[in-house]
């Protein structure tokens, strides 16, 4: 015999081949154990792509309502008493450069809106009666569901249009002729319900009517509380820094602006905020994961006493019989590692689906996740191989 | 012939091949020379006391003496699974106690074959398989182990069914399995310990014949037994009590080197076969 090659560890290939071997003997205990990675990698991969898809989603549906959407509303003066807008200020407003639309909404205070004249006085529904102008619609992004919006005439007469909301807490939830609610001790008549605003709020619990009628049948000053006002992309900015001086120049300070675009997306972002539960949660099933793994490579030690004796026998080292069973571990732990990642990409996947989103998983995910089952992998194997490669091959062999 | 040990694998397994062809014919393959083995207790347990073995090439030797006498701790030190607490051991004239754990590992992978009773197969690997892992560990490649199983099997009378699994074969089969895999590796030395134990008769002749074939094909082989009628049947018979060697019939003559056949086998008769188990079947 001619000595080739001197002792070397053994192949990857013939490394990859014993622990596959090693795991399909033992198929069924390998799966439940490989099943307790599998999950805790599936939570945190779907954990993290659902956050992710779900705030894609969100963002998205916020791109599509406009991040060019301004409102100024009446602020409150030194001693804490309400400083209503200037009549003037929607149409200076309007010249300010770069803005293209501007449309308001006035509260009619003392007035407040009842099914009929029968419900108690106190049960407002935290309704709000809101003058209105006629190109609102357009401007806070939303339509109308059934009926019509207020037109030139309609805004004439005790004509009313109910928010979303509104409508909802009214109990009304489909039109006909006729149909009319109790504003102000004055029957309006209802002209249509809106779809939500979600960029407005303050529309969907409000009682739209004209600015002529509410002047006419409700009280109302004239002086509009909100102004919404759309610019041009590129100016929003500038236009946000002029708009508290244009609107009331006497007391600018006392003008609130904002952008309810950006409110949203900070609401976006904490969302994820609850997903430290779950990633916690995911966490647990990996660690009880890798302690499944430790205990089915320790029994298989045991189990195997004579393969390891027979190994050694062959002319197996201590360190190859190591890095079998470590090998086998690791194994072990990536195929937990990818059949999870495969679950939570799937579930993730079918989620955003059903719900319109984007699918989004990232990369930290499910790189993270089989990075994580490899380690841990290798660190529930490591005792199991210790134990292995110390065991003396007469032990081993004649003590079966 | 004094052997020292290399500092690197590579030229340490040169060294053993280049040392054992050419020195071969004065290096015996196993010289156990007063050896002791004893295991720490209260007393110690003696198992081994001031042994003195020294097997040539192409020698077929068994080893004889019952359970607790000695030859199972012998057959350790002869494989270098274990180390003597006392004298020394040397296979093909390298010295155990003088080489590391890893180098001893080598040793085992490219000089010593093993059989065992329990023939120790894995179930779930083929025969080709199971026979070219007596390659794995002297770093050999896939492709020419499974050839060499091939031909392991070949010699053993399995060459047909390389792809079966051992729980697919008979007992008889399983340890031509194994006996294919010791040889696998043509090492210099085969041990075999007890490897009719788990076999009815007429199957452990059968091994018995194998064993006999490959000696005359030139292999080493030492067959520890309980067996005296095994042992008999022996060119060179030696026998253990209490962790001595009591009796050694020495190497034998050239022309009395073959199994000797076997007085009281008798081909067993269709019926009332115990007469003929009762005199030669393995007891335990």
């Amino acid at each position: 015999m001619t000595a080739t090659a001197g002792r070397k560890p053994l192949q990857l290939s013939d490394l990859a081949r014993l622990s596959s071997v090693g795991l399909g003997t033992r198929k069924l205990r390998a799966e439940l154990s490989a099943l307790g990675i599998a999950i805790g990698v599936a939570a945190i991969v779907a954990v993290l792509g659902l956050s992710a898809s779900s705030q894609a989603g969100l963002l998205n549906e916020i791109n599509q309502l406009g991040t060019n959407l301004l409102t100024v509303s009446n602020g409150q003066s030194f001693t804490g008493g309400a400083v209503e807008l200037p009549t003037t200020a929607p149409a200076m407003i309007g010249r300010i450069p770069g803005v293209h639309q501007v449309q308001t909404t006035g509260t009619v205070s003392g007035a407040n809106a009842y099914r009929n004249p029968y419900i108690p006085a106190p049960a407002t529904n935290a309704l709000t009666v809101q003058a209105a102008s006629l190109s609102l619609l357009p401007v806070v992004a939303t339509t109308v569901a059934q009926g019509h919006y207020l037109n030139a005439a309609t805004a004439q007469e005790p004509v009313t249009v109910l928010g979303a909301g509104a409508a909802q807490r009214l109990g009304i939830d489909r039109i006909f002729p006729g149909e009319r609610i109790w504003v102000g001790g004055q029957w309006l008549y209802i002209a249509g319900i809106l779809k939500p605003a979600v960029l407005a709020p303050a529309i969907d619990s409000s009682v739209l009517v004209g600015y002529p009628a509410a002047s006419k049948y409700l009280g109302f000053d004239g002086h509009p509380s909100t102004i919404y006002v759309r610019a041009e992309n590129d100016r929003v900015n500038r236009v946000d820094d002029l708009l508290a001086a244009t609107a009331n120049p006497e007391n600018p300070n006392q003008v609130n602006v904002s952008q309810p675009s950006s409110a949203l997306v900070a609401q976006a972002d904490a969302k994820s905020a609850l997903n430290g539960l779950f990633l916690g949660l995911g966490a647990v099933a990996l660690l009880v994961g890798a302690v499944g793994v430790a205990n089915i490579m320790i029994i298989s030690v045991l189990e195997r006493r004579s393969e390891i004796g027979l190994r050694r026998a062959l002319g197996a080292t201590k360190g190859h019989i190591r890095t079998q069973f470590l090998s086998e571990a690791v194994l072990l732990g990536l195929l937990g590692g990818a059949v999870g990642v495969t679950l939570g990409a799937a579930s993730t996947t079918v989620y955003a689906h059903t719900k319109h989103w984007a699918t989004v998983i990232p990369t930290q995910a499910w790189a993270g996740g089989i990075a994580a089952s490899l380690i841990i992998g290798a660190v529930a194997g490591l005792i199991p191989a210790i134990r292995a490669a110390r065991l003396s091959p007469t032990q081993a062999l004649w003590s079966v | 012939m004094k052997y020292t040990l290399p500092s690197t694998p590579d030229s340490y397994a040169v060294a053993v091949a280049d040392d054992f062809a050419a020195g071969g014919a004065g290096v015996p393959v196993l010289d156990v020379d007063n050896a002791s083995r004893s295991y720490p207790g209260e007393p110690p347990v003696q198992a081994l006391r001031d042994v003195n073995l020294t097997i040539g090439r192409g020698e077929l030797v068994g080893i004889v003496g019952p359970s607790g006498s000695g030859k199972t701790t012998l057959l350790q030190l002869m494989g270098t699974l274990d180390r003597p607490t006392g004298g020394r051991v040397q296979i093909t004239g390298l010295d155990v106690a003088t080489m590391a754990d890893n180098d001893l590992s080598y040793l085992r992978a490219t000089r010593i074959g093993f059989i065992f009773q329990q023939f120790f197969l894995a179930e779930h690997a083929t025969v080709l398989d199971n026979v070219a892992d007596g390659l794995l560990y002297a770093g050999v490649p896939l492709k020419q182990r499974r050839q060499r199983a091939l031909d392991a099997l070949d010699l053993v009378g399995l060459a047909q069914r390389p792809h079966a699994r051992p729980t697919q074969l008979s007992g008889g089969e399983r340890q031509r399995v194994a006996i294919a895999r010791a040889l696998v590796g043509h090492p210099a030395i085969v041990l075999a310990d007890e490897p009719t134990g788990n076999l009815d008769q007429a199957t452990g002749q059968s091994i018995l014949a194998l064993i006999d074939q490959l000696h005359q094909a030139g292999s080493t082989i030492v067959v520890i037994t309980h067996d005296h009628i095994i042992a008999e049947r022996m060119p060179r018979k030696v026998e253990i009590l209490d962790g001595h060697i009591v009796a050694d019939t020495g190497p034998a003559a050239p022309d009395d080197c073959r199994l000797r056949p076997s007085a009281s086998f008798v081909q067993p008769p269709v019926s009332g076969h115990h007469s003929a188990f009762s005199i030669a079947d393995d007891p335990s």
